[in-house]
């Protein structure tokens, strides 16, 4: 099978887009009014976002400003948290997910945790997890999902002669990738990441991020990040959150050269709080 | 004030501290000039080593400050502002050196017979410099874009004395040495001009983060 390869031998010489105003093109998703609340508390206070299709969009903030909230809000995981209540309105294609089936949601926003998480099985069921509970190997084989998946995450020459193998056997970059090769399988539209390098070596780091830049033409990426260099390096445009507010959302190289915001500009150079 | 607050504090009083050093060489010079002063002359040779120390004192310190702090915004803009400031404020001081060299060849040499004025351009050129330097403490991008307008009048000013000194040659051919000697410091402080503009272009970057070089952006 013919497959597209990301980019993965040689760092993106290519950057993310330039200054200028944020991408206004037909966005794939968009956040509108979101206030979110654990309880009583009030974690995001009126957060409209748009996220541009097939851009790589930053989510930054010091811990507990809400960044990793609102992502979890964008395929619905904070529903499964007892006493929250969400209000405004979150479009995937003009869609409000809010009101659609949760599964289906999730099918076409994936999301990728902080820590690799894969399930205690083979490389192979692994990937294979979503599709199957998805009824897509009705029309696909499985092993075609398995190694278009693993291509896509630049996992494939890697683990193609082990496919069988435990997934705990994989380095911890590798994990990640699996589960990002995982979230994958089902085709989504939308993948989110949340700090998903944080417990990787930088070579790891490097391999997550080149992949970021060449699946970016497949699906539209929203990824929260404590890591500045990184945002810098992978995303198209960046939001900074601050005590649950969107303070500044601008093309990254505007965001990390010359934000319009004191809040940003304080966090961005280490002079916050 | 964090450590590194204090390093990037240190970073902008050495560029100041070096601007400070090259202004005074270049009035110096001017002066060797205008009164035909050797001390002066001297003194500009002398302080040239100190600059081009600063010079590498501040890669040094823009290098280490990029490796530890990896710099964002105005950060960002110091220290890429700060590595060509030093390099213009370099050439500056060798620029002032040249002048002072050719005050010390003319100071052998007998008084062309008609004086040429070196006034207009000389005080346009120091105008320009300390605007330059004020302009980067304070980080005025209204004074800097002041300076882009000035290099036409010290343009204008330098064909002026060419004029001038090649009427002198054409009229006493014997005054050749002496006014390619004088049409030589012309050219050099017309030069320091267009280094004070690249320093006032570095400030508006510094300030606004907005790049005016070759009218990139509108200046106005």
């Amino acid at each position: 099978m013919a497959v597209k390869q990301p980019q993965t031998q040689m760092r993106p010489t290519t950057t993310p887009e330039t200054s200028g105003a944020v991408q206004t093109g037909a966005p794939k998703m968009r956040a509108a009014g979101i206030n979110f609340y654990y309880g009583k508390f009030r974690a995001l206070h009126d957060v409209s976002l748009e996220f541009a299709t097939n851009k790589v969009t930053a989510l930054i903030g010091p811990s507990g400003c809400g960044k990793s909230t609102f992502l979890r809000n964008l395929n619905r995981i904070n529903e499964t948290l007892r006493d929250t209540r969400i209000e405004g309105e979150i479009t995937l294609d003009g869609e409000n997910i809010l009101t659609r089936d949760v599964t289906e949601i999730r099918r076409r926003i994936g999301m990728v945790f902080q820590r690799p998480n894969p399930f205690p099985k083979s490389i192979f069921d692994n990937i294979i997890y979503g599709p199957r509970i998805n009824g897509m190997l009705k029309t696909i084989s499985a092993a075609d999902i398995v190694e278009k998946s693993l291509r896509r995450a630049a996992l494939w020459d890697e683990v193609k002669d082990k496919l069988r193998e435990s997934a705990y056997a994989l380095s911890g970059g590798q994990q990640q990738r699996l589960c990002i090769a995982r979230a994958l399988a089902v085709d989504p539209e939308v993948l989110l990441l949340d700090e998903p390098c944080s417990a990787l070596d930088p070579i790891a780091t490097a391999k997550i991020e080149d992949l970021l830049v060449g699946l970016k033409s497949q699906c539209t990426i929203v990824i929260v990040t404590h890591n500045m260099q990184q945002a810098a390096r992978v995303a198209d445009t960046t939001g900074f959150f601050l005590l649950g507010r969107l303070i500044e959302h601008d093309k990254t190289d505007t965001i990390f050269k010359n934000p319009s915001k004191k809040e940003t500009e304080d966090y961005i150079t280490g002079r916050f709080g | 004030m964090r450590p590194f607050e204090e390093d990037f504090k240190h970073l902008n009083d050495t560029l100041q501290e070096m601007g400070a050093l090259v202004a005074h060489s270049i009035q110096r010079s001017v002066l060797s000039i205008v009164e035909k002063n050797e001390d002066y002359a001297h003194q500009v040779i002398r302080d040239e080593s100190r600059v081009d120390q600063m010079e590498i004192q501040i890669d040094e310190m823009v290098t280490s400050l990029i490796v530890r702090e990896q710099p964002m915004a105005r950060d960002m803009r110091l220290v890429v502002s700060a590595i060509k400031i030093s390099t213009d404020l370099e050439r500056m001081g060798d620029l002032a050196v040249h002048i002072a060299e050719r005050a010390l060849s003319l100071m052998m040499q007998p008084a062309l017979p008609e004086p040429v004025n070196f006034g207009e351009i000389a005080n346009l050129v120091e105008s320009m410099v300390l605007s330059s330097l004020e302009s980067f403490v304070k980080r005025d991008a209204q004074t800097a874009r002041g300076i882009l307008e000035m290099d036409n009048a010290v343009d204008k000013a330098r064909h002026g004395i060419q004029r001038k000194l090649i009427e002198l040659m054409q009229k006493d051919t014997s005054t050749i040495v002496r006014a390619l000697d004088y049409l030589i410091v012309a050219r050099k402080l017309e030069r320091i001009g267009d280094h004070a503009t690249n320093i006032a272009e570095d400030v508006i970057f510094l300030a606004q983060g907005v790049d005016v070089r070759h009218r990139v952006a509108e200046v106005a």
